[in-house]
């Protein structure tokens, strides 16, 4: 397992798309960092360019100004190390669940039997044992984001980057999978950024929750949310402070 | 699992059933040779089976390589073209003026710059098949969730990776529709061309027996036709379906 999760940071980046010949800037000067181990839930309202962000976290987008720094270093691609689950969650409904959960190995070019023991592990540790041979199509909402995670923890990843990964899913088995995802972020040393539009969600997960503004995205305000994963969070009082204070920050990011 | 299978049986046979009366009950009314009824058309084809043979081995010969070879130049051209937008920007109105036009009409020239052989037939049709896989594998390769793209780069794929782990496997069943699609069109075309010129394959043997008033021989042929039509397509229907199991 990872011994150390990794550090994000993000230096006055900006995005600006060209849409037939149009230039729609979705993040203008972002500048924050995620501290190695620290688990960071993004909020802001919709459309304002927090899929963009993420993107460019995973390598996959290049900024066009300012830069993304991993480690300390400016990203040119995807890392083997990132993990990077899109709002769609990106699984390959062709292959079975063993062969996704093996793919991130298979990429990086782990012979198949190695890949298929990683994979098993990983499919183990979130509960799908019994399903490598299934196709996603058989799986449950809730198992499909299970599925995801578990490619993830395959690759053996010390930065986890989600993107509303759990919007799909009806509201009790949403907080199970919360729980899932506190859980593993806990008992490892992963850094996590979570992209949310739940405000309950960013104040459950999210030890730091960056409030975002209205498209461009910029960051409107950072909340420190110290009492993430503490016995009861969810119950007590605290927590439903914390959660008028985001709305609060969210209203203001909105009418800026 | 058996009440279903045996519906299914059920429902081929009845379908099969429906057929040989429908024909029965035309044969009969028509009253001619060149529509024998089923009973009689074993006979006919037994008949003539010898002489059929070489014909239909020829036919046989020209479809499978045109729908091997339009599919071979087809495939790879739409997915490199769909995943790349500068080279679709230069190919899609290429394949938009070209799509529609019906491919037999250029049997003539073919005829008189490759001959009476093989070429211009086997040319022909691959020339159809080639522009129903390449819309087809197209449209699918668009239609790939960007999602399992930007995961497969994420977790490390090559450019090749991307083709061969989320592209290909993706659009594999559309390739194969297609086929099972453009089979009857196919052969179609492949009717016509060998109707219209030259000595070989069943085209010309249905033919050379209509001017042969040999209505018994004639009917055999297409006989010959229809079951090599049927066949290419179980065979692309049972294709698709076994690369499908994962769509729900
Ligand atoms: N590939 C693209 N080309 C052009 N514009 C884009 C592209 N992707 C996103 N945009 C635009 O950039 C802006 C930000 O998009 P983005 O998806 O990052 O927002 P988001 O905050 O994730 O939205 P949502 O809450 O709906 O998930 C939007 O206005 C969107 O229309
Ligand atoms: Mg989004």
């Amino acid at each position: 397992m990872q011994q150390k999760g990794a550090q994000v940071a993000f230096r006055h980046t900006g995005l600006v798309y060209n849409r037939d010949g149009q230039a729609v800037r979705a993040c203008a000067d972002v500048d924050f960092t995620v501290p190695a181990g620290c688990s960071a839930a993004v909020i802001g309202p919709s459309g304002c360019g927090k899929s963009s962000l993420l993107l460019m976290a995973a390598g996959l987008l290049e900024p066009t100004d300012g830069e993304v720094l991993v480690n300390g270093r400016p990203l040119t691609g995807p890392r083997r190390e990132t993990a990077f689950i899109p709002q769609d969650l990106g699984l390959f409904p062709w292959k079975t669940v063993l062969q996704n959960a093996m793919a991130g190995l298979r990429f990086h070019g782990m012979p198949k039997a190695a890949a298929a023991q990683r994979a098993r592990e990983a499919l183990e540790s979130v509960g799908l044992e019994g399903f490598e041979r299934a196709y996603p199509k058989d799986l449950s909402g809730g198992m499909r984001q299970r599925l995801a995670l578990a490619r993830g923890l395959a690759i053996d990843a010390d930065l986890l980057l989600m993107d509303e990964p759990l919007s799909a899913i009806d509201a009790l088995l949403r907080e199970d999978l919360q729980d899932m995802l506190l859980d593993f972020w806990r008992r490892s040393a992963r850094t996590q950024v979570l992209v949310t539009h739940s405000i309950e969600e960013a104040v459950y997960l999210g030890q730091v929750i960056v409030v975002f503004s209205d498209r461009p995205a910029t960051v409107a305000c950072c909340l420190d949310n110290p009492r993430v994963g503490t016995p009861d969070w969810r119950d007590s009082d605290g927590f439903a402070a914390q959660c008028r204070a985001v709305r609060e920050a969210l209203a203001r990011a909105v009418d800026r | 699992m058996r009440g279903p299978l045996l519906r299914k049986v059920g429902a081929y046979a009845f379908a099969i059933v429906f057929i040989l009366a429908g024909w029965w009950v035309t044969a009969w009314l028509v009253n001619s040779p060149a529509l024998p009824t089923p009973g009689a058309t074993f006979g006919v084809l037994a008949a003539n089976l010898p002489a059929l043979v070489p014909y239909f081995l020829t036919s046989t010969g020209r479809v499978v390589a045109s729908l091997a070879l339009g599919t071979v130049l087809a495939v790879p051209l739409a997915q490199v073209c769909a995943r790349s937008r500068r080279l679709d920007g230069l190919f899609a109105p290429v394949l938009y003026i070209l799509y529609p036009i019906p491919k037999v009409v250029l049997l003539p020239i073919l005829l008189v710059l490759l001959g009476l052989g093989d070429a211009p037939k086997i040319v022909l049709v691959t020339l159809t098949v080639f522009f129903q896989v390449l819309v087809a594998v197209r449209d699918a390769v668009r239609a790939v969730p960007e999602g399992a793209v930007l995961s497969a780069r994420a977790l490390g794929a090559s450019r090749w990776g991307i083709y061969r782990s989320v592209t290909v496997p993706a659009t594999l069943p559309a390739v194969f529709t297609s086929l099972r699609i453009g089979v009857g069109t196919a052969i179609a075309v492949l009717f016509i061309a060998e109707a219209m010129a030259g000595s070989t394959g069943l085209g010309y043997f249905i033919m050379q027996s209509w001017s042969m008033v040999n209505y018994p021989r004639m009917f055999a042929g297409i006989v010959a036709l229809a079951v090599l039509g049927l066949v290419l397509y179980g065979i692309f229907d049972a294709a698709e379906r076994r690369l499908t199991r994962w769509r729900s």
